[in-house]
């Protein structure tokens, strides 16, 4: 269905062509400088390190790449993040999951729960952070000396963190999946109940199926946002304690200095990685899935 | 979903088990804001003293107007929302442009060029964090509004909605506007955009709902009070003095009173763009 494009008159292949380019050059101008020419600096500063002054910079090479993705603070920044994202992730999509459930159906007042349901989605990470420090501070939270996610050991504070980013994507969870709920067409639902499944049954074997490309959409989201987080981890605990909590982004946050940027820069493409995977994932999921449905 | 067994029982009373479980988990959803609420109006020696209570206590309302005047948030409130504002515009701008480019006209590495703008969606702003805040300080822009706004003035994800929603115009209106004599900038104006009127709001509210909330970015490009953006000043006055904090969560308060609003007003249209790209992927 490519329909033609629309011309005028007078308009030319030539002429076209460069009302094509130049309605494209303020954009580009734009991701040119803050997202081309970044990863590309993003690399220079992997293989050259300036010094302290930022006077010089001496090449390092690719060995300086592998230095930092196979040490210490990088693969401790990689597996705290990962459990972020096991913390928030599964969590996340459950309760998502269970709220639009639970709200999808004909009630009268159903809209108000709805509403309150995804209230969450207009909650900047700040104020989420702010509102879970009021509960889970060791000093001034209601809830600070609950030892399975107290702030104030290194053994369960990312937990105690992962609470901020589960509470604020909720709302986005819940409206994501109710939208995948509302777009299944009711006949399909009335006649799996005619066949005589159950609503376990109706569950898992017709509503979770069809749903699958929104859970998945949700999935990837989820994940993104999980290797992202930073306001939780700056706000609650500042990476601590004994930096339990200093998550890739929140190292490569703390990594402005001109003695650290290579370290950070290299950090950063790590992460860049990481997104990409994941991206690829959705991609070749979606792909078998079209096969699957043919 | 009435069955014989329920038949003729009025609804409400029938689906007392669904009322009772949406409750309960709207409570559950709703006890951190009430716990924030509580908080901020309970005057907080008696509020530590007698540990931390379900209700409000020696309810004291003026704690809004001391967060306001002591975290000078007018000054932070003003420039966040000049921030939104060029934000905002500027994307819809060269979004609508790029995105016409892309879906109506024939240019050679038309393909090779939408393929490395898409890219740029897996360079987000915490990937390219550090090179970016160098960018800025060499171009003399931290602690400045082009330094704010700058990195978000395009954005891939824009110029991928609007070019769909181009796309879609049906062609009997394309034809119609080419018989009406109509170029390129009168069809876009008369024709494009207000057919897309739903795409456009939904872009522009879901931009400003964004760079209204934006933490990490502008937390480090400025240094300086003065340029902190609402996020950031909240940080300042919330979790940095926890002695204060109720002045801190009231904070937290007023500076989510305008997302509210925009949600209230335009729920229909911010999940509409929220949920873009959800369903049927």
């Amino acid at each position: 269905m490519t329909a033609p494009a629309v011309r005028t008159r007078r308009t030319s292949p030539a002429r076209e062509a460069l009302l094509g380019y130049s309605l494209l050059v303020p954009a580009f101008v734009v991701l040119g400088v803050f997202a081309y020419y970044p990863l590309y600096r993003l690399v220079h500063y992997a293989l050259y390190r300036p010094n302290r002054f930022a006077t010089r910079e001496v090449y390092v090479g690719p060995s300086n790449i592998s230095d930092v993705l196979g040490g210490d603070e990088f693969l401790d920044g990689l597996w705290i993040t990962v459990k972020y994202v096991l913390y928030t992730v599964p969590t996340g999509l459950v309760l998502g999951l269970l709220l639009a459930l639970a709200a999808h159906r004909h009630l009268r007042g159903i809209k108000v729960y709805q509403a309150i349901f995804s209230s969450t989605v207009a909650t900047s990470v700040a104020v989420a952070a702010i509102v879970f420090f009021g509960l889970v501070n060791p000093e001034i939270g209601k809830f600070g000396d609950v030892e399975f996610i107290s702030l104030a050991r290194a053994e369960s504070a990312l937990r105690g963190v992962a609470l901020t980013s589960i509470w604020q994507n909720i709302g986005l969870t819940f409206v994501i999946v109710l939208a995948g709920l509302q777009a299944v067409p009711d006949a399909v639902i009335e006649a799996a109940r005619v066949d005589g499944f159950g609503p376990v049954r109706r569950l898992f074997r017709v509503t979770l199926p069809l749903i699958s490309p929104t859970l998945l959409f949700l999935v990837v989201i989820l994940l993104i946002f999980g290797f992202q987080a930073f306001a939780p981890m700056e706000l609650l605990t500042n990476g601590g304690p004994a930096r339990s909590t200093e998550t890739l982004v929140f190292k490569i946050f703390r990594r402005q200095g001109p003695a650290q940027i290579s370290e950070g820069a290299v950090m950063a493409l790590g992460l860049f990685g990481l997104t990409f995977l994941v991206t690829l994932l959705q991609l070749t999921l979606l792909n078998r899935r079209v096969h699957y449905g043919d | 979903m009435a069955t014989d067994r329920t038949r003729g029982v009025p609804p409400v009373v029938r689906n007392a088990g669904w009322y009772v479980l949406l409750t309960a988990l709207s409570l559950l959803v709703l006890y951190p804001v009430w716990m924030t609420i509580v908080r901020a109006i309970s005057e907080p020696f008696v509020y530590i003293q007698e540990g931390q209570p379900f209700f409000p206590v020696a309810v004291d309302w003026g704690v809004f107007g001391t967060a306001w005047a002591d975290g000078a948030m007018g000054r932070s409130m003003l420039l966040t929302t000049a921030v939104v504002a060029v934000i905002t515009v500027a994307q819809l701008v060269t979004s609508t442009l790029a995105a016409y480019s892309f879906a109506y006209l024939r240019f050679p590495f038309k393909n090779v060029l939408f393929v490395l703008l898409i890219a740029t969606l897996l360079l987000p702003i915490e990937v390219t964090l550090l090179t970016n805040v160098r960018t800025i300080r060499e171009l003399e822009w931290l602690n400045s509004f082009q330094g704010l706004t700058g990195p978000f003035l395009a954005s891939a994800f824009g110029i991928f909605l609007l070019r769909q929603g181009f796309l879609g115009v049906p062609s009997e209106l394309r034809d119609a506007a080419r018989l009406d004599g109509f170029g390129h900038l009168a069809f876009l104006r008369k024709v494009a955009l207000p057919v897309n009127r739903p795409i456009v709001g939904s872009f522009v509210l879901i931009t400003a709902l964004g760079a209204w909330n934006n933490y990490l970015w502008p937390r480090a490009a400025v240094t300086e009070e003065r340029w902190e953006t609402i996020q950031v000043a909240l940080r300042r006055i919330s979790v940095a003095r926890p002695e204060r904090f109720n002045v801190g969560v009231a904070a937290a308060i007023v500076a989510s009173i305008p997302i509210l609003v925009l949600l209230v007003v335009f729920q229909k249209q911010i999940i509409r763009g929220l949920t873009a790209g959800a369903v049927k992927g």
